[in-house]
């Protein structure tokens, strides 16, 4: 048995590795996707005050801090009872709608768009950030450092740091949104409106007029029929800061709609020896393996993911781009909404539907009279509970839920009386798409290497570009900005020799 | 120096959020001035170079070496051994590497209490065999390695000598900024390098020296969750009772966590000259705590001033928020009184 192990994964160094195992006749018997990291967030945030994990657990990601900041906000919210108003719920929203506009721009311009924009046969060296600008012109990549620049600052004057930011509170937000920073934040909004539009345009030119992409796009190596996972408000329509949980099955009926606190009776993980990530699944339909279909517990959630569980989304532009998007790629209405889409590479369009949604929601929000309320520091405290004895009904709980850039957030903490923090329990976005990621890549491989047949050109990028589209983040650390994904693979035979050795960077 | 006069810069995370990263690249347009100015030989967030290239280089160099993480793992400790062999100048980079940071707090408990926590006793897990990762795993088709998890998160200096120091958790843009144009005047000898071992792109004195709250020598008679109270704008905060890192925390930051009406936690970690953070910022708490009458005996006062200070919620937890790689208290015990981590030392390793 040969074993060929793509490592390390520059982006995902130190933290993600691929071993791929080629059977006697040459074929592949399976892949590995391995996670080499644990950091124990669950473990070591016991014994703190529960007002801190906002400024804890952010650690866990420095490039969705944000993300974290807002799902551990609102488990506070629920671990002290306490109803933020609805100035509060806007000002945190404001906020993150300008984080979802950075980190769906970085992703598109940086990661996964350089495949399509400059192409996935590209030089590699081509496919980053750079040879974007060079393909559609350096006034477009200031545009794109620009978006990055205004949001990051909206962002560090909204949460009180650019990365890692500070101000959630139990119930509220730590400052008010000054006048004249709603002005700015109007007007960052707009632009980000103009610049979501011209981004899709963009994609419509370059991917869609291109043959060549569609039938990629459309192609059975990737494509994967599975469930799919997003929050959804309360016209069952796509929300990024609140709402409920559905899932819809492969053939796009709802499987179940419910509330995060209820995550558990939902979502199962499972532990495998060789890896530091669970593998999280659906309970109720159970876990079969790395495999698609109705019968596999295997769900993703992914901007895709979202807009598949929807009925469309809440603002007009982007439900615009919405429908265009499932026409296109010739989804039918079933029962009034359109029936999931399966082509995993599809994603980079969600993303930038919803980046659009972001935009128009950012500047709804930016011009709602209620934002600039001076009164969002409630004084709040936590209600009085019998002490903790890790009994359901005993104690402080709380669930936070959000849609993290790379899938559904829960935060779970179980506190004392005193609101010391007695137990954690977290399931991060990326963490849901372990599964679909593992059988992507295990897919592309199987479809580039047959009968000991190593194909070497565009391997590795085809195993790239599979799991390229989740925007994987295992300890984040995927957006770059010159956004390339040089990989290696090492061929070993049966000795543990090397017996071949493909880069994707070969000068 | 590269063939071409730049000099070579390297970049590298290990157990780390990927937020210095994100800093570095906060930095906007200038990073093409980077691109620019340096030949970048290692960086895997963003150019293509694998450990084997780096194995291939001669010893010293690289001239620049940025190192953010921790040393959590064997990985991370032979990158750590290997960086510092092939690099000139060797910096920690960020609290992770400066000393442990966040996930250091998890010295205060157990390798085996992490494991059970994540992957034995979370509600969401079912594991019914009780499998936890394991270094080697046999599959059907042939054996899978992962690296081998630390009882105790380490700083880079803990593992390896450090040239310098940038602290910040992430190092703020602008000052990361400032260090890499100091550093490339330096080595175009325009100017000199810092003292060897210096901490560098952060400020001499305390978070409070620049922070624009207005302190009015005011006690306090107990201190308060940041939910108790609406803290009033423009005062500082601790003088309201609120705990605020700012008088044992290094400057640099510009206060940011104090503008927005939250106390600082010491990410710029202890003032110069302070081996404890956690010690010093009890000596600062002592001064705004209101006790005592005059002719009080002395251990009347202590006590009075003991209770006060009782009223803090998880000591250890805040004071060694960043530093607990490098705090005096290794491993707290986690017993006791409820399961709190309490100030008392315990069993190292
Ligand atoms: S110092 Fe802070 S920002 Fe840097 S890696 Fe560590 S946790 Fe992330
Ligand atoms: S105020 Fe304190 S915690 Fe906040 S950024 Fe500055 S040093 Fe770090």
């Amino acid at each position: 048995m040969k074993k060929i192990s793509i490592d390390p994964i520059t982006r995902l160094e130190g933290h993600g590795r691929i071993d791929i195992f080629l059977n006697d006749e040459g074929d592949v018997a399976n892949a590995y996707f391995v996670i080499p990291e644990l950091r124990g967030f669950e473990q070591f945030c016991v014994g703190r005050p529960a007002e801190e994990m906002p400024r804890l657990t952010n650690r866990i990601c420095g490039v969705c801090p944000e993300a974290h900041h807002m799902a551990a906000t609102k488990a506070l919210d629920d671990l002290f009872k306490v109803e933020p108003s609805s100035a509060v719920k806007k000002v945190r929203e404001l906020f993150y709608m300008a984080f979802y506009v950075t980190d769906h721009t970085t992703h598109f311009y940086a990661l996964g768009g350089p495949d399509f924009v400059v192409g996935p046969d590209a030089p590699p060296a081509e496919r980053n950030i750079l040879g974007v600008i060079h393909k559609v012109g350096v006034d477009i990549g200031k545009q794109v450092i620009d978006t990055r620049r205004r949001n990051h600052d909206i962002i560090k004057k909204l949460g009180g740091r650019g990365v890692h930011p500070v101000a959630g509170i139990p119930g509220g937000w730590s400052q008010a949104v000054t006048p004249d920073l709603q002005k700015e934040i109007e007007e960052a909004a707009r632009q980000n409106v103009e610049f979501a539009l011209f981004s899709l345009e963009l994609f419509a030119k370059i991917v869609l007029e291109n043959k060549e992409y569609v039938d990629m796009v459309l192609s059975d190596a990737y494509t994967h029929r599975t469930y799919y996972m997003g929050l959804v408000d309360a016209n069952n329509q796509v929300n990024f800061y609140d709402g409920v949980v559905r899932v819809v099955d492969p053939e796009g009926k709802e499987f179940v709609r419910y509330d995060p606190r209820d995550y558990p009776q939902h979502v199962a993980e499972r532990v495998e020896p060789w890896t530091y990530l669970k593998f999280p699944y659906l309970k109720q339909v159970g876990w079969k393996g790395f495999v698609d279909g109705k019968e596999s517990g295997v769900y993703c959630a992914t901007p895709l993911s979202r807009l598949n569980v929807s009925d469309g989304m809440p603002t007009p532009k982007a439900q615009e781009a919405y429908e265009k998007m499932y026409e296109t790629l010739g989804s039918k209405k079933v029962n009034g909404r359109y029936a999931p889409v399966h082509f995993r590479l599809a994603t980079h369009w969600a993303r930038l539907v919803e980046l659009l949604f972001a935009a128009e929601r950012m500047l709804e929000l930016a011009q709602d009279p209620e934002i600039t309320d001076p009164n969002v520091r409630p004084v709040v405290k936590p209600p009085a509970v019998a002490p903790f004895r890790d009994i359901p009904g005993e104690g402080l709980e709380g669930v936070g839920c959000v849609e993290a850039p790379r899938g559904t957030l829960t935060h779970h903490y179980w506190a004392d009386e005193q609101a010391i923090l007695k137990k954690v329990n977290l399931i991060v976005g990326t963490t849901n798409n372990y599964a679909p990621m593992a059988m992507s890549i295990k897919k592309a491989a199987q479809s580039l290497i047959k009968k000991g047949q190593v194909i070497s050109n565009g391997l590795l990028n085809r195993i790239e570009m599979a799991f390229r589209n989740y925007d994987p983040c295992f300890s984040c650390a995927t957006h770059s900005l010159p956004g390339q994904m040089p990989l290696e693979v090492n061929i070993y035979n049966a000795r543990g020799e090397v017996v071949e050795k493909l880069s994707q960077f070969v000068e | 120096m590269s063939d071409n006069g730049k000099p070579r810069f390297g970049m590298y995370w290990a157990s780390s959020c990927g937020g210095c990263e994100i800093s570095v690249l906060n930095i906007h347009d200038k990073l093409l001035v980077v691109d620019e100015v340096f030949d970048v030989v290692f960086w895997p967030c963003a150019a293509d170079f694998k450990y084997e290239d780096v194995r291939g280089y001669p010893d010293g160099y690289i001239d620049l070496c940025l190192f953010n993480g921790a040393i959590r793992n064997t990985e991370n400790e032979e990158m750590a051994r290997l960086l510092r062999r092939k690099s000139k100048v060797l910096v920690a980079f960020g609290s992770c590497a400066y000393e442990g940071c966040i996930p250091a707090l998890s010295n205060l408990t157990s390798k085996a209490d992490t494991l059970q926590a994540v992957y034995l006793n979370s509600p969401s897990t079912e594991n019914p065999s009780g499998i936890l990762p394991q270094p080697r795993t046999s599959v059907p088709e042939g054996e899978l390695e992962i690296p081998e998890f630390y009882h105790t998160v380490k700083s880079l200096g803990q593992v390896v000598p450090v040239d310098y120091t940038i602290p910040g958790c992430p190092p703020e843009p602008h000052q990361i900024w400032a260090v890499l144009e100091t550093v490339v005047a330096a080595l175009k000898g325009q100017a000199d390098l810092p003292p060897a071992g210096s901490i560098i792109g952060a400020g001499q004195t305390a978070v409070c020296e620049e922070c624009p709250l207005t302190k009015n020598e005011k006690t306090v008679r107990r201190f308060y969750r940041p939910w108790e109270v609406k803290p009033e704008p423009g005062l500082c905060l601790l003088e309201q009772g609120l705990v605020c890192m700012g008088p044992a925390t290094r400057g640099g930051c510009g206060a940011l966590c104090p503008q927005v009406g939250m106390g600082c936690r010491g990410c710029y970690g202890p003032l110069d000259g302070v081996e404890d953070q956690g010690a010093r910022m009890l000596t600062a708490l002592a001064s705004v705590v209101e006790a005592g009458r005059p002719g009080m005996d002395e251990h009347t006062l202590e006590k009075e001033i003991e209770a006060v200070m009782d009223t803090i919620a998880d000591p250890a937890g805040t004071f060694y928020r960043f530093s607990m790689a490098h705090s005096i208290l290794k491993r707290a015990r986690v017993n006791g009184n409820g399961g709190k981590p309490g100030l008392q030392s315990g069993s190292g390793e």
